[in-house]
This record gives C-alpha cells, sequence and structure tokens, in this order.
C-alpha cells in the first residue's frame, strides 16, 4: 500500500497559486527524488505536508498512510511518522536541544500512546545517535541551532530525524550550503536509515545530493506539477541538459 | 494664597483619615515622628500620583486606588497560624524566615536563632520604639523622599525589618523576608533597612503573597547600604493576591567595587507598581537589574527603575523581560543616569515583551540622561508575539501548539531569570513560570 499518495493537490500561499494537480504516490522503503528549478513548488509542497499556517490546500487530497493529513494539525503529522528536515533549520534561542529533542520525542510518543523515554534511556539513545552522525556532544549543549554553522544545522536536523524515526521524511534541499565532505556525513545519515519501513522524499535542485542518496524514483516538477517521471539515471540527464525544456512543456 | 485646590478623591481622604488617626499612636521618637509629619505632607501637597506626572505616566494610582484600605491590625492567633506555610514559593530553598503577617514581625514564625556572626536581625517597630541609632543614620536617607509611594510608606510605616551584615562576614544562607498579606482587606505599609557593611556577603529575598479575594493593599520600601567590596543579591517576589494592590520600592547605595544583583519576579496582583532606585555612590562596581513579569488577565503592573551612576567605571545590565497576556499591561519606565563624574560608566538596558494576545499592551519608556563624555551605554526595547517560525519548528516534530509555546516562553524569560546566581532560585522561579503556564492552557 501506499504510504503517500498525492492527487491533484492545488495549494499556493497567499491566494496565490503555486501547486497546479500534482500527484504523487511514494511507498513504503522507496527513495523519491524531486527535482525542479527555482520556483516550481519544491519548498511549497515541503511545507504543505508539513503543515506550515499560510500554506492552503485548495483542492486535492493528501493520504498519508490513507489518512487525510490535511485534518492533522502540523504535531499529529509528525507523530504518524511525517518529518521534515527543513531548508533553513531555525534557531531557537534559549530552548536546549537535549530539551528540545527530548520534548519532541516523548510527545510523539506520548500521542501514539508508547512509554516515554527516561532521561538514562534517552541520553543513551542520543548520544548514540550524535555519534554516528560525528555530532560533538559540546553541539548537543547549546540552544537550539543557535551559533551552529550550515553545515552543523543540518546535521542536526538528521540527528532528529535519526531519533524521532519517521516513516516518511521530506528532506528539503538539504544539500544547499553543504560542501562536499559535510553533504557526505549528511547523505550517510541518510542513507543508514534507508530501510523497508521508511520512504524518503528528498527535494533538491541539483543533482549532486543523488550521487550520495541514490533514489528509486525521479520526478521532475515545474510550475507546481510532475512532468516526468524516471529512474536515477533521469538525475544525470537533468543535470547535463538542464531545465528548460521541462519550463517550456509546462508553461505550453 | 489663590492657589488651585483639587479636589481630592476617595483614596486621598481616606489616607489623610488614616495618618490623622494614628500617628499618635505610631512608633518611633520626635524625630521620627516629625520625618513621619514631612512625608506626609508631600503626599498632602502632590496626592496621589496621576497620568500627567512623567513618572506615573503609565500608572495612574489615582485612577486605579479607589479608596484607602484601614491600616492592618496585629495578626491575631488564627492568622499567624494561616501564614505558617508561607514563602512557599521559594521550594526547597534553605533561608532564614523573617516573617511578616499583614505588616506585622512574627517572631514565632521566624528563624531568629542561632544568627551567623556578623548578622544582626531585627524588627522596625522595635528600633524605632527603642530609637535604634542606625535608623536616624539610614532611614529616609536613601529613598527618595520627593516620591509620593514612598512618602506615604514613610509616614505610616509600621513594621519591617532592619538587619545588619557585619564588616566582612559572609552569609551563607539566604534570608528571607517573607511578607503575607491580605487577612482582611487592610493596608500594611512596612519599611526595612539593610546595611551590608564593607567585604560582607548575603543574599536577601522578598517574597509578598496573599489571598486572591480580599482585595488588600500593600506598601513595601527597602532601604540598602552596600558597602564597598560587598556582594549583595536581591531577589523581589511579587505573588499577591489577584485583587491586591501592591507598591514596592528598592532604594540603594551602593559602595565602590562591590557586585550588586537584584531581581524582581512579578505574576500576582491587580495592580503593581515596582520601583528601584538605585545609586552607583562607589567606582568600579558591577550591578545586574533584571526581572521576569507574567501577567494575565487585567493585570498591570509597572517596573520604574532609575539607575544613578554618580561614581567612575561603574557597570550595570539591566535586563527586563514580560509576558504580557489576555488585557494585561505591562509597562517599564528605565532611566539611567550618568553625572558628570561617572566617567567610564558602562550601562546596558533592554527590555522586552511577549504579547501573548491581541489586547495586551506593553508599554516601554527607556531613558539615558549622560553628563560625561566618555561612556558607554545603550538601550534597546522589543514588544512581539511570538514568532510562528518558530513555533512551527517544534510543531513540525511533534510538539503541540501549547508546549511549543511554552517552551518559547520559558526560554525567552530564562534570559532574565539566568542573571541570578543562586540556583535554587533560579530553579524555583523557572517552576513559577512553569505554573503560570500550566494554569494558562
Amino acid at each position: 500500500m501506499a504510504l503517500l499518495e498525492i492527487k491533484n493537490l492545488h495549494a499556493g500561499i497567499e491566494g496565490k497559486e503555486i501547486l497546479r494537480g500534482l500527484d504523487l504516490t511514494v511507498n513504503g522503503g522507496e527513495v523519491h527524488a524531486i527535482m525542479g528549478p527555482n520556483g516550481s513548488g519544491k519548498s511549497t509542497l515541503a511545507y504543505v505536508l508539513a503543515g506550515k499556517d499560510g500554506y492552503q490546500p485548495t483542492s486535492g487530497e493528501v493520504l498519508f498512510d490513507g489518512k487525510n493529513i490535511f485534518a492533522m494539525e502540523p504535531e499529529e503529522r509528525a507523530a504518524a511518522g511525517l518529518f521534515l528536515a527543513f531548508q533553513y533549520p531555525i534557531e531557537i534561542p534559549g530552548v536546549a536541544t537535549m530539551t528540545f529533542l527530548r520534548t519532541a520525542l516523548n510527545a510523539q510518543k506520548k500521542k501514539r500512546g508508547e512509554a516515554e523515554l527516561s532521561t538514562p534511556e534517552f541520553l543513551k539513545t542520543v548520544r548514540a545517535v550524535a555519534k554516528d552522525l560525528s555530532i560533538d556532544q559540546e553541539m548537543l549543549r547549546r540552544a537550539v541551532n543557535v551559533g551552529f554553522s550550515g553545515g552543523e544545522k543540518k546535521r542536526n536536523e538528521i540527528l532528529q530525524m535519526a531519533l524521532l524515526a519517521p516513516r516518511l521524511a521530506v528532506l528539503d534541499e538539504t544539500d544547499s550550503g553543504l560542501d562536499i565532505d559535510a553533504l557526505k556525513i549528511v547523505a550517510d545519515g541518510v542513507n543508514r536509515l534507508r530501510g523497508p519501513g521508511r520512504s524518503f522524499l528528498v527535494i533538491t535542485h541539483y543533482q549532486r545530493l543523488l550521487n550520495y542518496i541514490v533514489p528509486d524514483v525521479v520526478h521532475v516538477l515545474s510550475k507546481g506539477r510532475i512532468v516526468k517521471t524516471g529512474g536515477k539515471e533521469l538525475a544525470l540527464e537533468l543535470e547535463a541538459r538542464g531545465y528548460a525544456e521541462y519550463q517550456e512543456e509546462a508553461a505550453a | 494664597m489663590a492657589e488651585l485646590k483639587i479636589i481630592k478623591t476617595a483614596a486621598e481622604t481616606g489616607l489623610a483619615q488614616e495618618f490623622a488617626q494614628a500617628r499618635a499612636r505610631l512608633a518611633g521618637g520626635p524625630a521620627i515622628a516629625q520625618q513621619r509629619t514631612a512625608a506626609f505632607d508631600v503626599f498632602a501637597k502632590e496626592g496621589l500620583p496621576h497620568r500627567r506626572v512623567e513618572d506615573w505616566k503609565y500608572t495612574d494610582l489615582r485612577a486605579l486606588m479607589r479608596e484607602a484600605k484601614p491600616l492592618a491590625a496585629p495578626p491575631d492567633a488564627a492568622s499567624k497560624a494561616r501564614a505558617k506555610n508561607a514563602g512557599a514559593v521559594l521550594g526547597d530553598v534553605e533561608t532564614r524566615r523573617l516573617v511578616f503577617v499583614d505588616g506585622s514581625f512574627v517572631p514565632e514564625l521566624s528563624d531568629i536563632a542561632a544568627l551567623e556572626k556578623g548578622l544582626t536581625v531585627g524588627s522596625l517597630s522595635h528600633a524605632l520604639t527603642n530609637n535604634d541609632p542606625a535608623l536616624s543614620v539610614h532611614l529616609g536617607k536613601l529613598a527618595p523622599v520627593s516620591d509620593v509611594a514612598v512618602a506615604l510608606n514613610t509616614a505610616l510605616m509600621g513594621d519591617g525589618a532592619v538587619i545588619r551584615v557585619a564588616a566582612g562576614a559572609t552569609i551563607e544562607r539566604p534570608l528571607h523576608l517573607v511578607f503575607v498579606s491580605g487577612e482582611k482587606p487592610a493596608a500594611s505599609f512596612m519599611r526595612s533597612l539593610v546595611v551590608v557593611e564593607k567585604g560582607a556577603r548575603v543574599m536577601l529575598i522578598e517574597s509578598h503573597e496573599g489571598p486572591a479575594a480580599t482585595g488588600y493593599q500593600v506598601n513595601a520600601a527597602l532601604e540598602m547600604v552596600v558597602g564597598d567590596a560587598a556582594h549583595v543579591d536581591h531577589v523581589k517576589i511579587i505573588g499577591d493576591g489577584a485583587d491586591a494592590l501592591h507598591v514596592s520600592t528598592l532604594a540603594a547605595a551602593i559602595g565602590a567595587k562591590a557586585r550588586f544583583n537584584t531581581f524582581t519576579f512579578t505574576s500576582g496582583g491587580a495592580v503593581v507598581r515596582n520601583q528601584l532606585f538605585l545609586n552607583f555612590d562607589g567606582e568600579d562596581t558591577v550591578a545586574g537589574i533584571r526581572g521576569a513579569t507574567l501577567l494575565k488577565g487585567k493585570q498591570h503592573a509597572d517596573t520604574t527603575l532609575v539607575a544613578n551612576h554618580i561614581a567612575r567605571g561603574c557597570q550595570s545590565r539591566e535586563v527586563f523581560k514580560s509576558v504580557l497576556d489576555d488585557e494585561a499591561h505591562g509597562v517599564f519606565q528605565g532611566r539611567i543616569i550618568v553625572k558628570r563624574g561617572a566617567q567610564q560608566t558602562d550601562a546596558k538596558m533592554m527590555t522586552r515583551s511577549l504579547l501573548l494576545s491581541d489586547r495586551a499592551e506593553a508599554d516601554n519608556k527607556p531613558e539615558l540622561e549622560i553628563f560625561a563624555d566618555d561612556v558607554q551605554c545603550g538601550h534597546g526595547a522589543t514588544v512581539g508575539a511570538i514568532d510562528p517560525e518558530l513555533k512551527f519548528y517544534l510543531m513540525a516534530r511533534g510538539i503541540p501548539a501549547a508546549e511549543a509555546e511554552a517552551l518559547l516562553i520559558q526560554a525567552f524569560l530564562g534570559e532574565a531569570v539566568e542573571g541570578i546566581e543562586h540556583a535554587g532560585v533560579r530553579e524555583a522561579l523557572m517552576d513559577q513560570v512553569a505554573a503560570w503556564l500550566k494554569a494558562r492552557t
């Protein structure tokens, strides 16, 4: 059964339509890449899925594990297993990273009716995950993302993903602002989490990230619609030829 | 005499009657009686402050104080029994408690045995009755006589604490002045004097509390001398009942090379005016002046600060944060004065308000008056709502909206609370914040 089903989705911000009839199906365990030029609606799709205020669907539907996600608050979507790795992770002064991680993890567990983690259990889990991602313990002692470099912020997103163990992770331009070493660390973190129980929607402008996170399916998004779907070789084709032909097609 | 006579309000008339009836029995010798009369004359001339008095612009006491409550009677056994557990706001912080019920010192509820070496503790009423020489040196000398709230306090002061920390003494256990009021809808005028001598160290906590429904009135003033090289941490917790009128004043004269920290936590009372008059009389002192205010309903709380840099080379940091819900009204007036001789003053004042409701109001009035030419002074003020981007980030990780807001509010206030050096007191106040947030949802 499909984990994520997007059917004829129209959505936008402040009355401006950005997604114009988007269809997409992601099955359990699959890695899908969505590539597209600037302004094609990539980040809008990410925010509509996560439930950000102001990103309103106008028609169509999105089913996550068969359930209508527009009937769910952002935190309910998260607890159901939807994770958005932000393109620009936010700095939250005064909120300790560990407090944040623990509150998030236990809020999700509570929502799902699972037992919350005790402090020692939680610390053990976080430390193990941080080690896998080469995240310094010192980083965990700071306020959320405050004073982090671009690469550290992205790694912190992957840390959260690893800890929260979602069923679908939406990576919104996770490669932006990363040098090649940071990109490899992030990609390694993602690859480690790949498995039959987890799907990914990797949103990116460039093919580069897909050398490290090899997708099962590649979609081209242009002007708010999927205009072409293919295998991983489609990404290489796009890298060589650019988006021009798709932009014209969508406009036609 | 063609002087224009302003019509007196019921509260002004009531205060005059209370003073006329009580003046003969109020404690103190002739000098004190004279001081009371002179102070009352300031009030008689000015009346209650109102919005056309600049220092009281946002807290129109003439309008907010409908009536003068009768002076509180000494507490009876039942009142004292009910006050037994007062001061619980500090949780399990070990303190030496001095308990005042409806404005009177209650020795049997207080820890006055086995005082540390160098610590002297007594009640103001005792000091007044016995003509304690410390009073003639300091009482009424530190607080501004022209301030009407202080003037009323001086005229009607009944009891309070008189504390001395001898030169060089370090008092490990914080002193806790526990003020419990409102057993009856009455008025208490409390005055305390704290003298911390050269090189001494002490932490002093004042907490105010009372029942929600009695509509009592509190006017508490504390005068403090901070000696050269002394280290004083002062914390005031205003947790009065929901109908209470609370006016309080801290006036301090701070010596050279001292460390002075003061923090005010305000969450109680219907109308609160908290005044700080701080004089930096000695060189090279470092001061932290901070506060956190949490208001809801129709609460009104005004913090008015005058930091007066007289001597050179002092550093002061002012950080005041308020969280305002419903129709609450938060006021901050902060004035930093740098006198001509106070070169190399380093003073930075920041005030931030977080509005949780469209109907809440924050008024911030920072002022700098600088007469020296080699100083670093700055101020900043912000008023805003919870950042929706931050909130969404937390919610996208599974944290429900109310919990996300609570986390952000705790972080916001935490920046001010972190300035308190005592970890236990910090935690106790953050617990108060958590309880306030819990009651909100």
